[in-house]
């Protein structure tokens, strides 16, 4: 218990820290306004009118939808590949003590830690000289590379807090190794694994700086935005997009926070 | 007669760590077996490799005459309630308590019925729908026993079954437990570091000290005739005193002497100096010097005691002094 | 007496019940098999790929051809070292400490409160306060600032409805740091990786502040130091591992982002935007991996140094 003298924050603090919080949270609603302004050509503030016209232009623009397909899909087969990987990784590191397990981490932690451009451009000269055409899958193959690290953290958090005496205590009762992860280990990290491919999904959705090396003429909605960005076709478009691209990746986030949350009660109590 | 368990010169080396060391015992079919030792002594490791959750460097371990050596955990008809009860914690209790012939594949009425009347014999019974969150730890503790009896294992192995209950609660379910042990008839081997349990609950013990076992015997055995120091002092509190002290004659230096052997006697015995006396409540602790030897008695505290440097004789048995092998 | 069941049940047999016994006999085996996918594709593709990058910024360009000669030189190197080449690295790495210093003093407040006095339904407000901004889009996030910074945007619009527009002319005359708006200078620049990497920050030096025990800090006031000094000498060096793990985060970021000074900022170019330009249109690949190995060797020496404080025993 802490004492009752101290638990009320300073004034200076508490403005302090709300002022920063508003500073993180106001650029952000700002596009919600933006979506809905008349103007057309410059990013005159205050608005001078609001209208839903730009929601139904930018519903009809193939491009767009177009661009949202391949980073849905990108995104999808991403954190499948990443699920799949993140979660072997995790699996050996917790289960066992083995020489190297440190490089491990590290190797999987890697491709986060190193600034995103040396990523994409090791990958795009590898690709070149291994003769691999840009596509598709060089975009999975390389958004795959740093999403591993968001499931196998996850992972490895809930491996941690899940007993390990569990395993045991489901082959002493007479399961195999498959009855086990199918009735034990996978109920038991099932949350973990699902929130950990949300935040995987969002990261590669909302990713640009490995896309733009990895690839060849397609474009993910990110990659889309940056070009409007460079070289602005039409504003009030953008403007409808980045709301929506808000919108899209914070759902996600909401859910897997919610999730691991209540992961977190129920893992809390059984200790 | 076949034994349940027999181990035979069985180690578990973990690199230049032995954590069991060549050992060599015989568990009787219907036994109350228990494994004491102080932590680290091996006799945990050594009850897992009778589960099989780890297999043995070298050495052989057969379940009722036949050979495990290479038989996964899942395939031995032998449970184990876990120190930590390893309750599965997204399942219900009766789901918990139906594991085992769930993935036997038994019928869902089957097992229901089965597992409603184990909760039924660990006296729970409509605590099935609860989630072992919601559950005491006394209560917990019995779910991880029908869970694991639900299944009628040969042999049923329990790691400190008792260690994380209250005193009160310990006492009751060592109780229940030999109960229990008695309907069944299965043979329990259980794992403890407390020698009041393993003096109280076990038909015998094997005491471990370092991955070996020193001493093997029932209780009565080990409390009074313990052959090493180790096991004197690790089993009750014990006088160690030299073997000439006691008047024996033998190669070996030492002898041990339990306090409540020691008896305060009018006439005869030795003379003894009272040099400090510590209650106890029912008892009485005496630290005496006799002849230069500094022994510890334990006497009834319902009787005339003496004071402190007293004069007074004492005696005991001496089939009560009983002398140890090595230092 | 327990009826007649033996004492080892027979295998389920099949595909799953051999694997499976064969899983339990070779553990060993069964971990290679494990680690065998991630290995194979972080271990081997991707660190393959980033020493071929490596290697190949020992090559050289040949200026005539202009195509890559592969033998050993370190002539690209030397090229790095050009006062034009210099000047962006030096740009590069002060950018990162502005940005990293300035996000240490954003953050500190943020995380002191959220680690010290929210509870409850605040701490959860807190925690999605700086987990949705973390999260959210990138671009998007970039884009918001070209709107906020543009010369019609909502800043300018701020100031002259205060009449402080002045005050804005005054900073944006400075030279180097200003430019003809805001969202072509460095100004500009710094504030939106400020931004965008301040919740990299925050989130490390909320976990290490969660973890000073206040029973520390009333032992501080109890022996009598004002809040001044518990800050300086309990507070500060306490969260020192999380100051240190923040800085790697914003510091690495900013190393190599070259999208933000791309849409805001002036046209001097940053190394990422150098990188960008050879391995592009130049088609100097050589040249463009001698500039990635910058950011490694400024990172390699900073993660050295946290490590020699003892940042990472603390994490």
């Amino acid at each position: 218990m802490h004492s009752n003298v101290d638990s009320q924050a300073p004034r200076s603090l508490k403005l302090a820290a709300s002022a920063g919080l508003l500073f993180l949270h106001l650029p952000i609603m700002l596009i919600f306004v933006y979506a809905f302004t008349t103007e057309e050509k410059s990013y005159q503030w205050p608005p001078p009118g609001f209208t839903l016209k730009w929601l139904a232009v930018t519903w009809d623009r193939p491009d767009v939808w177009q661009a949202l397909k391949l980073s849905v899909g990108v995104a999808s087969l991403s954190t499948i590949v990443a699920l799949l990987l993140g979660t072997l990784c995790a699996a050996a590191i917790s289960r066992s003590k083995f020489f190297g397990r440190e490089t491990i981490s590290l190797l999987v932690i890697l491709p986060i830690a190193l600034p995103g451009i040396i990523t994409g451009i090791a990958l795009r000269s590898a690709f070149n000289l291994a003769e691999i055409p840009f596509s598709m899958w060089t975009i999975v193959l390389g958004h795959a590379t740093f999403c591993v690290v968001v499931v196998y953290n996850n992972a490895v958090a809930r491996f941690r807090r899940t007993s390990a005496s569990l395993i045991d205590a489901s082959m002493d009762l007479g399961a195999d190794g498959f009855q086990t992860f199918r009735y034990v280990i996978l109920p038991n990290i099932g949350t973990a694994l699902l929130a950990g491919g949300m935040l995987a999904f969002a990261l590669s959705f909302d990713e640009v700086i490995v896309t733009t090396f990895t690839a060849g003429q397609q474009q993910t909605l990110p990659i889309w935005m940056l070009e409007e960005l460079v070289r602005p076709r039409q504003r009030p478009v953008t403007n409808v997009v980045a709301m929506v691209v808000v919108l899209v990746t914070f759902l996600p986030i909401l859910a897997a926070y919610y999730i691991t949350r209540e992961g977190h009660r129920t893992g809390g109590q059984s200790r | 007669m076949t034994d349940a368990v027999l181990l035979s010169k069985v180690c578990r080396h973990y690199g230049s760590v032995k954590a069991v060391d060549g050992i060599d015992l015989a568990i009787g079919e219907g036994e109350f077996f228990a494994l004491l030792g102080p932590s680290g002594s091996g006799k945990t490791t050594c009850l897992r490799l009778i589960a099989g959750f780890d297999s043995p460097t070298s050495g052989h371990i057969e379940i009722f005459g036949e050979s495990v050596d290479g038989v996964p955990p899942y395939r031995r008809n032998v449970n184990t309630v876990f120190q930590d009860y390893a309750l599965f914690p997204h399942l219900s209790v009766i789901d918990n308590v139906a594991y085992g012939m769930m993935v036997r594949g038994a019928s869902k009425s089957e097992r229901l019925a089965a597992a409603e009347h184990a909760l039924e014999m660990i006296r729970l019974p409509g605590y099935g729908t609860r989630r072992p969150a919601e559950l005491s730890g006394g209560q917990r503790q019995r779910v991880a026993l029908a869970r694991a009896i639900v299944n009628k294992p040969k042999v049923l192995l329990l790691d400190e079954p008792l260690g994380a209950l209250d005193l009160r609660l310990r006492e009751q379910m060592q109780e229940e437990l030999k109960t229990l042990q008695k309907n069944l008839g299965i043979t329990f081997v259980f794992v403890t570091h407390d020698q009041g349990e393993a003096l109280s609950m076990a038909d015998r013990i094997a005491i471990f000290n370092e991955g070996t076992i020193i001493q093997v015997g029932r209780p009565e055995d080990i409390y009074r005739r313990p052959n090493t120091r180790f096991v004197a002092d690790f089993v009750g509190s014990s006088n160690v005193i030299p073997v000439e002290f006691a008047g024996l004659s033998s190669q070996h230096q030492w002898a041990s002497l339990r306090p409540e052997a020691i008896r305060i006697v009018e006439t005869g015995g030795k003379q003894a100096r009272v040099v400090s006396l510590n209650y106890l409540g029912n008892s009485t602790r005496i630290a005496l010097d006799v002849e230069g030897t500094r022994l510890h008695a334990l006497v009834s505290s319902y009787q005339p005691l003496p004071d402190e440097g007293d004069k007074i004789s004492v005696d005991w048995d001496p089939d009560d002094v009983r002398v140890m092998e090595g230092e | 007496m327990v009826d007649g069941a033996l004492a080892i049940t027979p295998g389920r047999g099949g595909i799953f019940g051999r694997s499976s016994d064969a899983i339990w006999r070779n553990p060993k085996m069964f971990l290679f098999l494990l680690l065998l996918p991630p290995l194979l594709w972080l271990g081997v593709v991707y660190i393959g790929s980033l020493l071929a990058l490596l290697v190949q910024s020992f090559f050289s360009i040949d200026e005539f051809t202009g195509l890559v000669k592969r033998e050993f030189t370190l002539k690209t190197y030397r090229e790095l070292l050009h006062p034009a080449n210099l000047d962006i690295i030096v740009r590069t790495v002060s950018t990162a400490v502005v940005v990293t210093l300035s996000a240490a003093v954003v953050a500190f407040p943020i995380a002191y409160y959220a680690a010290r006095y929210a509870r409850g339904r605040w701490k959860a407000v807190f925690y999605l306060g700086i987990m949705l901004p973390l999260w959210s889009s990138y671009l998007v996030k970039i884009y918001a600032w070209k709107l906020i910074l543009a010369k019609e945007g909502i800043l300018n619009w701020l100031f002259a409805q205060l009449h402080l527009t002045w005050l804005l002319d005054a900073v944006l005359a400075i030279p180097i740091i200003g430019g003809n708006s805001l969202s072509v200078s460095y100004l500009g620049t710094c504030i939106v990786f400020l931004y965008v990497w301040l919740p990299f920050m925050i989130l490390p030096l909320q976990a290490s502040l969660e973890r000073v025990p206040v029973n520390l800090l009333e032992a501080s006031s109890d022996l009598g130091a004002e809040p001044v000094k518990t800050f300086r000498y309990v507070i500060l060096p306490l969260a020192m591992p999380g100051l240190i793990a923040g800085s790697i985060f914003t510091f690495s970021l900013t190393l190599g982002d070259y999208i933000i000074p791309q849409i805001i900022g002036s046209s001097r170019l940053f190394i990422g935007q150098a990188v960008y330009a050879h391995q592009g249109t130049a088609g100097n690949i050589p040249l463009a991996a001698a500039f990635t190995v910058v950011p490694i060797v400024v990172m390699g020496f900073y993660l050295w140094m946290a490590k020699r404080q003892g940042a990472f025993d603390a994490l």
